[in-house]
């Protein structure tokens, strides 16, 4: 028998070890359709024809965040069978507040109940059969860091499922809010049935004033007026409003249960250390200085210390097997330009990307520790003041600042922001952020035209990248952006270490991840390249470089760039391999001009009539659309395409409009 | 008296919740509702935003959010 179970619960409740315990390595992420929701989905271990859905960590079923609509709609699907709600036992009441939303869809339903090690470590208990009682649901103590008691779990999970045992309780509720969904309930009743929506959650969701529920119920006008004046009624005999009354309904009920049923030792030793801990990471003077300590301890590792090292390791076994295939090739006897294609063009752009990738798995190790172990959220407590100008939360600080390094990790590491607002607008502003490959194509520059003010130029470019960043998130936020961002009432977890199964998963996701794009995109970009740079317009090989179509376009599209001060076909030519990669730009600058690496600053003077027309070009360079892998990730993260082109129409925009703002005010000031 | 004026360390009892929308629905969500007791832990590095504890966990907000929290007595 087929089974799909759905699992849900708070965030920060160890929900994704547990998934990780459930599925092993047999997982599949990908997006909820539409939605920047991640939709992570792997097959239970030892448990044939057993499936499970992780859904997006949430506090309630409310219709205002795409995680909670999509985890709605998900659960009100024919495609989950079950629900296993995992819930933190050392912080029982919020916890509980998701379940008794779920307990109303109709499903079978167990709860795991979290971290019982610690409550109980620390001196408290829970009853489960008396909690089980009061919640009419199968209740399972577990600890997922350890494993204990998932097997018990999964065997309810399933138990429930083939004898469709459903949630034994309906009520929660008393008086005036009991009064009101039962009238609500004898209204909508058949409505309910035909959108194929459990009467009773139906109910809730209308008196809470959910108007995404009204418009999939299809309810008449004049039934929606009996429902605002039963609402009314309740408002007033509760002197409150709506959905106040039916928040405090479902916590007093949830007191009700606690009280029977736990028994709170207060705090429990990991809210004790937390708070230590804290005393010094969120410290008033220190917090901000140990942040930014760790986060350059971060930059060092993954691309100064263990990055480089491993990449260059990479990159001999990336060398080693392009020479196998080199040599079977040639072996083969197959045709000069075949064999070019391959070697020149696919593996070497396959070839060079990969080289980044132990760099990605480095950095990714490192910010799961720092996620899993809950210091994401302080940072977010720590810098939320300095983003919030811009309309953002502090939680978009560090996607931001692993773009310095490369904007492809940085793009991937927004999933993790609440909100699809926020999350767009951090992988909008990400590429501000002037990434460590643009390095080589400024070095370069500085050494030819500024080579006593290098620093101060390189200073400069990063500086005009942020301003920039800043400016365009003032735009965004008063444009495209204007709805409000994601509400910044964020849980500040216990510290806890994280599981190593988990950061390692994790790992393993993001390298999957990258490969897939290596060798798709990434791929099909890298021929095409080479193609252009290798044919002519009849598709005939060319002898010499100058005769191919990159050379022809990059003639054609170079007048594009004369307003800028550099019209020169060669700067066009670099630009545009410069999206493969960009320090393409460089190599490409230097096999146009036919010179040795190393010689190029020697010969730019000829392409570059000015310093200010060099500062132009770098302006452009730090500004305009990211190389292939990062679109690729833009794609992926934004899960349409149509938003992605457009960002890098607009981005190569404002790159062309702000050199030439530089050129042309510099030319009048006679620079 | 309003939630982003208690001092450090001092606790009181939640008397209504205001703010809109989504805002709203996330501090109800959250177990901020009328009648919980809510305690000051600490401010940012900034001043801004805060850490609570409610519900045996901790919280953190703006001050112009806590603004729209009102507090008995």
């Amino acid at each position: 028998m087929e089974i799909t179970f759905a699992l849900a619960g708070n965030q920060n409740c160890g929900k994704t070890t547990l998934f990780n315990l459930l599925t092993g390595s047999k997982q599949h992420v990908g997006n909820f359709p539409g939605v920047t929701v991640e939709r992570k989905e792997g097959d239970i271990l030892k448990h044939e024809g057993a499936h499970v859905v992780d859904l997006p960590g949430i506090y309630s079923l409310s219709p205002y965040t795409a995680e909670e609509v999509v985890t709605r709609d998900y659960l009100l699907s024919d495609e989950p069978a079950g629900i296993i709600n995992i819930a933190d036992a050392t912080n029982i009441e919020r916890n509980l507040y998701l379940t008794l939303q779920m307990i109303e869809l109709r499903k079978p339903m167990v709860l795991a109940l979290n971290m019982m090690d610690e409550m109980i470590g620390s001196g408290g208990s829970i009853d489960v059969k008396a909690m089980s009682e009061e919640l009419g649901i199968p209740v399972i103590p577990i600890a997922a860091i350890t494993g204990d008691g998932v097997h018990d779990l999964v065997d309810k999970a399933i138990e429930v499922v083939e004898n469709n045992i459903l949630p034994q309780r309906v009520d929660f509720c008393s008086g005036a809010v009991h009064r009101a969904i039962h009238s609500v309930v004898h209204i909508i009743e058949d409505h309910a049935q035909k959108a194929g929506v459990p009467r009773r959650f139906a109910a809730t969701k209308l008196i809470e004033g959910d108007e995404l529920m009204a418009k999939r119920l299809d309810i008449h006008e004049a039934d929606m007026d009996v429902i605002s004046h039963i609402v009314e009624d309740m408002e007033q005999t509760l002197g409150t409003d709506r959905e106040a009354a039916l928040a405090d309904m479902r916590y007093t009920f949830i007191e009700g249960v606690c009280e029977k049923s736990v028994r709170h030792p207060g705090e429990t030793k990991e809210q004790k250390r937390s708070w230590e801990i804290d005393k010094i990471l969120t410290h008033r003077i220190y917090g901000i200085p140990i942040f930014l300590g760790i986060m350059m301890a971060v930059f060092a590792i993954t691309f100064g210390l263990v990055g480089p090292v491993l990449s260059a390791w990479f990159e001999s076994g990336i060398n080693a097997a392009v020479g196998v295939i080199d040599t079977a090739l040639t072996s083969a006897g197959v045709s000069p330009w075949l064999h070019s294609l391959i070697i020149d063009g696919a593996c070497a752009g396959v070839g060079s990307v990969l080289s980044f990738l132990p760099t990605i798995v480095v950095l990714f190790f490192l910010l799961s520790i720092l996620e899993d172990t809950g210091y994401m959220a302080r940072v977010a407590f720590v810098m939320d003041r300095l983003l919030r100008s811009i309309g953002l939360s502090g939680r978009s600080f560090v996607p931001m600042l692993i773009g310095f390094g490369c904007s492809v990790p940085a793009i991937m590491a927004t999933r993790t922001l609440p909100g699809e607002r926020d999350r767009k607008m951090t992988i909008l502003l990400i590429p501000f952020m002037s990434c460590s490959a643009k390095l080589p194509i400024y070095s370069v520059m500085c050494q030819a035209f500024f080579p006593h003010h290098t620093a101060l130029v390189m200073m400069g470019l990063y500086v005009t990248g942020i301003i920039m960043g800043i400016l365009v998130g003032f735009l965004l936020k008063g444009s495209l952006f204007r709805g409000r961002p994601a509400p910044f009432v964020l849980e500040l977890p216990a510290y806890r270490l994280p599981s190593a199964r988990s950061c390692l998963m994790l790992m393993w996701e993001k390298a999957k991840d990258f490969l897939v794009k290596a060798f798709t995109i990434i791929f099909m970009a890298s021929i095409v390249i080479w193609l252009l740079q290798n044919l002519d317009f009849g598709f005939g090989m060319v002898s010499d470089p100058s005769d191919s179509m990159l050379v022809a376009i990059g003639k054609w599209i170079a007048p594009v760039f004369a307003p800028l001060g550099f019209g020169k076909w060669q700067c066009a030519a670099a630009l545009m391999t410069g999206l493969g990669a960009k320090e393409a730009v460089v190599s490409t600058l230097t096999m146009l001009m036919g010179t040795a690496e190393g010689q190029l600053a020697g010969v730019l003077g000829t392409l570059f009539p000015s310093s200010l027309s060099a500062v132009s070009f770098l302006v452009f360079t730090l500004l305009y659309m990211p190389c292939v892998a990062a679109m690729a990730a833009v794609r992926r993260e934004m899960g349409s395409l149509l938003e992605a082109v457009g960002m890098m129409v607009f981005q190569t925009s404002i790159a062309w409009l702000a050199a030439f703002v530089v050129y042309n005010a510099g030319t009048l000031l006679g620079l | 008296m309003t939630l982003d004026k208690l001092e450090i360390g001092d606790s009181a009892v939640i008397d209504t919740v205001g703010g809109q929308g989504a805002l709203r629905r996330r501090f109800l969500d959250m177990g901020l509702t009328p009648g919980t007791k809510v305690q000051m832990r600490k401010k940012a590095p900034m001043g801004d935003p805060i850490e609570i504890k409610l519900r045996g966990y901790e919280l953190t907000l703006r001050l112009e959010d806590a603004e729209k929290i009102t507090l008995k007595g």
